[in-house]
């Protein structure tokens, strides 16, 4: 069963075209990276999922519901969505605390002590608990968005999407975050990422989508694609990032 | 000059401008949160995507923006009465006094300062705090009222005080109607008494150390308030 599935989706920015007759799918419990140059589109196709970013071609289908159907209620629909940012986007006016349960509490209806709880158990797992009460700005770069994720996991959410999550950190922290993608992954979560780490893609992804000026160059499965891409663009693409 | 500098004027006259004092502190306390609360609302109207909103908001501060401020507090004082009049047709509908339509007039004005403001304020909190909580599941507003507006004003207190001391310098505009606030008060005593060197210059420097020191401790706290980032 497709988890979400992009069907055509175009999309313009006045007369730039960024996204071509984009068609994919993930299935459930599928970890798909989504890589390619930059200006390829790949931030703006992965921001169609939730609706940060609308589109004015195509379908796209999320957990069963239509995101470009005017009487699809957004909201709900992004409350199962989790996304994390490359600029981890904490709340900094709220501790790490209220970070996690401000969706918990307005949007899932959940009383603060559940929602604490809850809170709490993901701080754990991400490593964070003992900054549970610290505010984002005195945190580094890697401990937000692991509190980040957390956030995102707290919302009980059917997939998670990853938007460049390690592009912001300092090389020293890629790693930490990294792991907690790994072990979620490992634990049957639906992914989409859209990141440049190689290794993380190697390791976790069933398949590898890569693109190119706003299309959809290469989609196959990761063996297929570490092995021999078939398209040219691909080719390169491998070649300068693998190479270093 | 100074010869016959009477100190004992001002003296005797303390009472009565403490009460100017008073009233003006009220006025511009309330015209502050009345124009605050009005202004959000007409920021977030000129920020909304529909032109229903943005266009009357948009109509309504460059109106306000354009006028001299002491012809809208005139404007409510003489003019709103008669405009009651025609439009319930009561020959005998008097106005709501001096005092409210003052405060009424500085509330629409400083209502149209305000928005262009907080306006700013709620342009310089990055886009992709609306999109984390978006994406969350946050509606419109409880992303507005949870995540942008507590960001927005810190980043805001300072101007919107600033806005407060010059809103407390304009309610010496409230003698146009009659209305007897600090400076009104000092004017007053000055012409009774025939001592106009030493009230105007006492109330200048009574002026002068109170915006003095609002404006040090605006400084002040916006070096506590703002949040690491």
């Amino acid at each position: 069963m497709s988890m979400i599935e992009f069907k055509n989706i175009s999309k313009w920015y006045g007369s730039f075209q960024v996204l071509k007759d984009c068609s994919t799918h993930i299935d459930k419990g599928e970890v798909v990276v989504v890589c390619g140059p930059s200006g390829s589109g790949k931030s703006t196709l992965i921001k169609c999922v939730n609706g940060l970013e609308p589109f004015q071609q195509g379908e796209l289908i999320v957990n069963g519901q239509s995101v470009g159907d005017k009487t699809t209620n957004l909201p709900q629909l992004r409350a199962k969505i989790g996304m994390v940012f490359q600029h981890f986007e904490l709340f900094p006016h709220m501790n790490v605390t209220a970070n996690l349960n401000l969706a918990q509490v307005k949007v899932l209806g959940r009383s603060v002590d559940e929602a604490t709880a809850k809170s709490q158990m993901l701080l754990n797992r991400v490593g964070m608990i003992d900054h549970a009460h610290k505010f984002p700005g005195q945190l580094s770069g890697g401990q937000q968005q692991r509190i980040a994720i957390a956030r995102g996991l707290a919302m009980d959410p059917v997939a998670m999407l990853f938007d460049e999550p390690t592009s912001a950190l300092d090389p020293e922290m890629i790693n930490e975050v990294l792991d907690v993608m790994v072990e979620l992954a490992q634990e049957g979560m639906t992914m989409m990422c859209v990141t440049h780490e190689m290794g993380f893609a190697r390791k976790v992804a069933h398949r590898v989508i890569f693109m190119d000026k706003g299309e959809i160059v290469e989609d196959a499965p990761k063996a297929d694609f570490f092995g021999t891409p078939r398209s040219e663009r691909a080719q390169q693409f491998l070649s300068k990032i693998l190479h270093h | 000059m100074f010869t016959g500098f009477d100190v004992d004027v001002i003296q005797r006259a303390l009472p009565y401008l403490w009460q100017g004092m008073l009233f003006s502190l009220g006025l511009t306390l309330l015209a502050m949160v009345g124009g605050i609360i009005l202004g959000t609302v007409l920021a977030l109207m000129r920020l909304s995507s529909y032109k229903v909103l943005t266009l009357p908001a948009g109509g309504y501060v460059n109106l306000l923006r354009s006028t001299p401020l002491i012809l809208v507090i005139f404007w409510f004082y003489f003019l709103v009465p008669i405009a009651v009049k025609q439009i319930t047709g009561n020959p005998y509908a008097s106005g709501i006094g001096p005092f409210y339509s003052a405060l009424i007039a500085f509330t629409l004005f400083e209502a149209a300062y305000y928005c262009e403001i907080i306006r700013a304020g709620i342009q310089s909190v990055p886009s992709g705090q609306v999109n984390a909580a978006y994406a969350l599941g946050l509606n419109y507003w409880q992303a507005m009222i949870r995540v942008v507006l507590p960001q927005a004003f810190r980043n805001m207190v300072p101007i919107l005080l600033t806005q407060g001391i010059i809103l407390f310098q304009d309610t010496s505009l409230v003698y146009v109607v009659g209305l007897t606030d600090f400076m009104g008060a000092a004017s007053k005593v000055a012409q009774r008494d025939g001592r106009l060197v030493e009230m105007y210059l006492f109330a200048a420097l009574v002026y002068f150390i109170f915006c003095y020191f609002a404006s040090y401790f605006v400084k002040h706290l916006h070096t506590r308030i703002t949040p690491p980032r």
